[in-house]
């Protein structure tokens, strides 16, 4: 079964996990993932699975993927994933994710789905997020 | 005025006194305002007691933002599973806001280990239906984030029917949902196989990456439906071959590559249904070599693309060809500038090297060059690569690279480095010295993290290279005075130093320069190791192993060694002091016996890739050597004993044998015999002692294709009441056999017939002289130890003509 397990940094899970499993998870992300510099690759092999991430200013995106999967493709969906929050969020900064964590629940619902990549054309996802926003 | 009462209306309205709610960002705000931990659980806690009185009380207009607060709260881990049934009222609401928050707080709230979860299947199965968009992407969302079986296999055909809807919207969602959905309930891959051939007639990107992953998934469920879908590999080829050369549609590239995610699921779809498939791979192979060599490399993307496209190309039955050229894709990844591209290169090299080990050999230079890189995980892999590529054309060159790594290398990687030198040095060695010089360097090197076995193997080689001897003993000397805290490499010296001291002090070698050494140096050099705090015990041992050996190969008086055995005698290290003893009493009762006993080691059958070469050699000088068990120095002192019994007329053993051995060793046939070859037949297996529920039992085996060799097992049983421990067997045969006693599988026998132990001797016997052989037990028993001396009776004679 291959895919993302889980994206971190709003904590979208694609696999059953405890609460208390959950909150240990993303510590060891965390750990693992913040003593790394420019000096090593954007993955990183994490119990039997591996970690694809990339930082942007203070913020680490995080996917966990299956050993077989291609990282480069992954990041390459990261990076993705990102524009189109700078597009949404009108250049976004941290703060922006915070205050509308559940905006941005919903920009990865529309590019990811069961753990899979859904849509991956920019455009087409920036068009349905402003119809969603449209019915608030 | 003074007096005038003013009346205040009494009636008292129930006013509850709650401070509005607050909106969701200033909850954010108050709680990133918080300075400690503290701070920030007491907001949250008083704003969760909010929330729950207004659930209590409900609320209807402004559940979504309590909801919304508790959210968020949830997310920085606290608890709030008391919001899980607002989330089913939330999405039973008809406002698009509340069903919105609803299905999130279901999404993040409810797991299918809660059995409310199942309580939204209803509505769930409501927005379904109704057609409205927005709704029913909330409800596919929900459901293929967290469905159970339960609720996929009643929702089924609410998916199955949006499968086929005109908004390409809502199909994108479904196909994916349909996958969630098989992985969930597998049965229901019936039911989403047959609309896939249709799915893939589409040009909607979005429709045809998630029919691609459906149809991925349903393939590596069953063998059925891969070999279903083999027959849209042609269409798969085409879509691939279109999205290449002339690419759907501007807004799915990403630098400039169309859609690589697209292309990268259609290659990964591709490797399912070509592997182990001559006609599907044959079908690829044109395509495979397209992406290959078009696609735009200067960006991760193409990379990307590339990538999958190696790993099909390898995976299928593709043309010799298209192997070496993805090998040669993952040659330049190599050397691209991104570490991430030399990453996945690496891994996937260290994958083919086996298999297409030609193939990668080409780039073993830039593999090397890789050694050098900061990120471990980069650097680790780079040395397996090396590793797997050494051979016996290249080993010099790549021995002294993986040497120079060594010295420099990290502290986690030296272990595996070192034994990884080691064991090419055992593969490729051109010449003895140039394995002991490499086996020497690693010692230097990293002597701490080699394995055990290193020292062992490295006595055994270079006890068997005798032109090597002076050499290798001026080498380990001159080792050695230079650092004597390597302890691998000190006991190999130590050990050096005591068999070919004579050597050493003879000045004369034309390898290295002329070393002049006195004897008064080499015994100092040996108490220096003895006396060093850095030193182990079993490094200890082997230094007056070496002295006590010194005694017989050097000129001077031995007053020295004596005295330091002497010393010994009372260390506080029981294995030590035994030895110092034994060789004390060496010196005063057996003096006689002394040169006999430390005369040089003969050489060992080894096991090993060089096995047979060393063999011939260690047959040569076994005819020189008496009876000689496995180059420990433990034994040397034990085997003392034995000697002794076999040579004299054994008037201790408990079973006098049959016939009266001459001390000369005259061979006498135990039984008559015709000289006829022995039987194919197996020989039977012998008991020979028992004592108390104690039972000892040889079998004997004799390889058909080494006639010389027999295999003795002894195993040792107990079917007593009390346990035996400290279980030791020796052995002595005549002279003219040659005995291996091989470590025992443990010493204790658990009582009540416990796991017996077992040892393995091997004896070659060459000329075929009559077997005898003496038994030495010891072993406690029932709170007493036991001492058992005797001579195998009625050994049959198969086991040595």
């Amino acid at each position: 079964m291959g895919g993302i397990r889980f994206i971190l940094i709003q904590n979208r899970w694609y696999m059953q996990f405890d609460d208390d499993e959950k909150q240990k998870l993303i510590e060891e992300v965390h750990a693992v993932v913040t003593v790394r510099d420019a000096k090593h690759t954007n993955f990183v092999e994490f119990r039997n699975f591996k970690i694809i991430y990339r930082r942007y200013a203070g913020l680490y995106f995080c996917i966990c993927v299956d050993v077989n999967d291609n990282n480069l493709a992954y990041l390459e969906a990261i990076h993705n994933f990102v524009e189109v929050l700078n597009e949404y969020f009108h250049n976004v900064c941290e703060l922006d994710l915070v205050f509308n964590f559940y905006k941005v629940y919903t920009v990865v619902d529309e590019m990811f789905l069961a753990g899979e990549i859904r849509e991956t054309s920019q455009t087409k996802v920036l068009k349905q997020l402003l119809m969603l926003q449209s019915l608030e | 005025m003074p007096g005038q009462r003013v009346f205040l209306h009494s009636r008292t309205l129930p006013v509850r006194m709650v401070a509005p709610s607050l909106k969701l960002q200033d909850l954010i705000e108050e709680i990133r305002g918080a300075k400690t931990q503290a701070q920030e659980r007491e907001v949250i806690q008083k704003e969760c007691a909010h929330i729950r009185a207004s659930f209590r009380d409900g609320d209807p207009v402004h559940r979504h933002r309590q909801l919304a607060k508790l959210l968020y709260v949830h997310m920085l881990g606290y608890p709030a599973h008391f919001g899980q049934m607002e989330c089913l009222k939330l999405i039973a609401s008809s406002r698009f806001t509340d069903k919105r928050v609803g299905y999130l707080g279901a999404m993040l709230l409810l797991d299918e280990r809660h059995d409310a979860h199942l309580l939204i299947t209803n509505s769930i199965k409501n927005d379904l239906s109704q057609g409205i968009q927005p709704v029913q992407g909330l409800a596919l969302c929900t459901l293929s984030t967290m469905g159970s079986a339960e609720m996929c296999r009643d929702l089924a055909p609410e998916v199955e029917k949006l499968l086929l809807q005109p908004s390409p919207y809502l199909r994108k969602k479904a196909i994916l949902t349909a996958v969630h959905m098989i992985r969930k309930v597998p049965e229901l891959s019936s039911v989403f196989l047959p609309p896939c051939v249709h799915l893939l007639h589409e040009r909607h990107h979005g429709i045809l990456l998630g029919t691609i992953t459906l149809i991925t998934e349903l393939c590596e469920r069953s063998p059925a439906a891969l070999k279903h879908f083999r027959k849209v590999v042609p269409q798969l080829v085409q879509i691939l071959r279109t999205l290449v050369t002339t690419g759907y549609s501007t807004e799915h590239s990403i630098s400039g590559v169309s859609d690589p995610f697209l292309q990268v699921q259609i290659l990964r779809l591709l490797r399912i249904l070509g592997r182990n498939h001559e006609e599907s791979s044959e079908t690829m192979n044109d395509l495979l070599a397209q992406v290959a060599t078009n696609t735009d490399t200067s960006r991760n993307a193409g990379n990307a693309v590339l990538f999958e496209t190696v790993l099909t190309i390898m995976d299928i039955h593709s043309a010799a060809g298209l192997r070496v050229l993805a090998v040669n894709i993952l040659g330049r990844f190599l050397l691209n500038s991104d570490r991430n591209i030399r990453y996945v290169a690496l891994t996937s090299l260290l994958r083919l090297v086996q298999s297409d080990h030609s193939a990668v050999q080409r780039h073993r230079p830039t593999v090397v060059d890789c050694l050098q890189e900061t990120d471990a995980s980069l650097s680790r892999r780079a040395l397996e690569l090396s590793l797997a590529l050494v051979n016996s054309s290249n080993v010099r060159a790549m021995m002294q690279e993986l040497q120079a790594f060594l010295e420099s290398c990290p502290p986690d990687l030296r272990a595996d480095c070192a034994s990884g030198i080691l064991l090419a040095a055992e593969r490729f060695a051109p010449t003895k010295r140039w394995h002991i010089d490499t086996i020497l360097h690693v010692l230097t090197t990293a002597g701490t993290h080699v394995r055990d076995d290193a020292v062992a193997n490295l006595t055994q080689l270079i006890g068997g290279a005798q032109e090597l001897h002076a050499y290798s003993v001026r080498r380990l000397y001159n080792a050695l005075a230079e650092d004597i805290s390597q302890q691998p490499l000190v006991q190999v010296a130590a050990w050096c130093i005591g068999e070919y001291g004579d050597l050493l002090l003879e000045g004369n070698c034309e390898e290295i320069e002329p070393l002049q050494v006195d004897e008064e140096e080499v015994l100092a050099l040996l108490e220096k190791v003895l006396q060093s705090h850095m030193s182990l015990p079993a490094t200890r041992g082997y230094a007056l192993t070496a002295l006590m050996k010194l005694s017989t190969r050097l000129q001077g008086d031995n007053n020295r060694i004596r005295q330091v055995v002497s010393i010994y005698r009372s260390c506080l290290d029981v294995e030590l002091q035994q030895r110092a003893v034994e060789y004390d009493t060496l010196f005063q009762k057996y003096d006689h016996m002394r040169a006999a006993i430390l005369e040089k080691m003969p050489l060992v059958e080894r096991d090993g890739p060089q096995a047979d070469e060393e063999a011939k050699q260690s047959k040569e000088a076994a005819q020189l050597s008496e009876a000689a068990p496995a180059p420990t120095e433990s034994q040397a002192s034990q085997l003392l004993d034995l000697l002794d019994l076999l040579d004299r007329a054994s008037g201790d053993a408990q079973h006098p044998p049959p016939l009266d051995p001459s001390p000369g060793g005259a061979l006498v046939y135990l039984l008559d015999l015709p000289c006829a070859p022995p039987p194919p037949a197996p020989i039977p297996d012998l008991k020979v002692f028992e004592r108390e529920g104690v039972q000892l039992n040889l079998s004997f085996i004799r390889p058909p294709e080494n006639p010389a060799l027999l295999l003795i097992t002894i195993t040792a049983t107990n079917s007593s009441e009390g346990d035996v421990t400290n279980f030791i067997c020796q052995a002595a045969v005549p002279k003219s056999l040659q005995l291996q006693l091989q470590a025992p599988s443990g010493n204790t026998v658990p009582a009540r017939g416990g796991l017996p132990i077992t040892q393995l001797f091997r004896i070659l016997n060459p000329n075929k002289a009559p077997l005898r052989l003496k038994l030495r037990l010891t072993y406690n028993h029932f709170h007493q130890s036991v001492q058992e001396i005797f001579e195998v009776n009625n050994l049959p004679v198969e086991s040595w003509q």
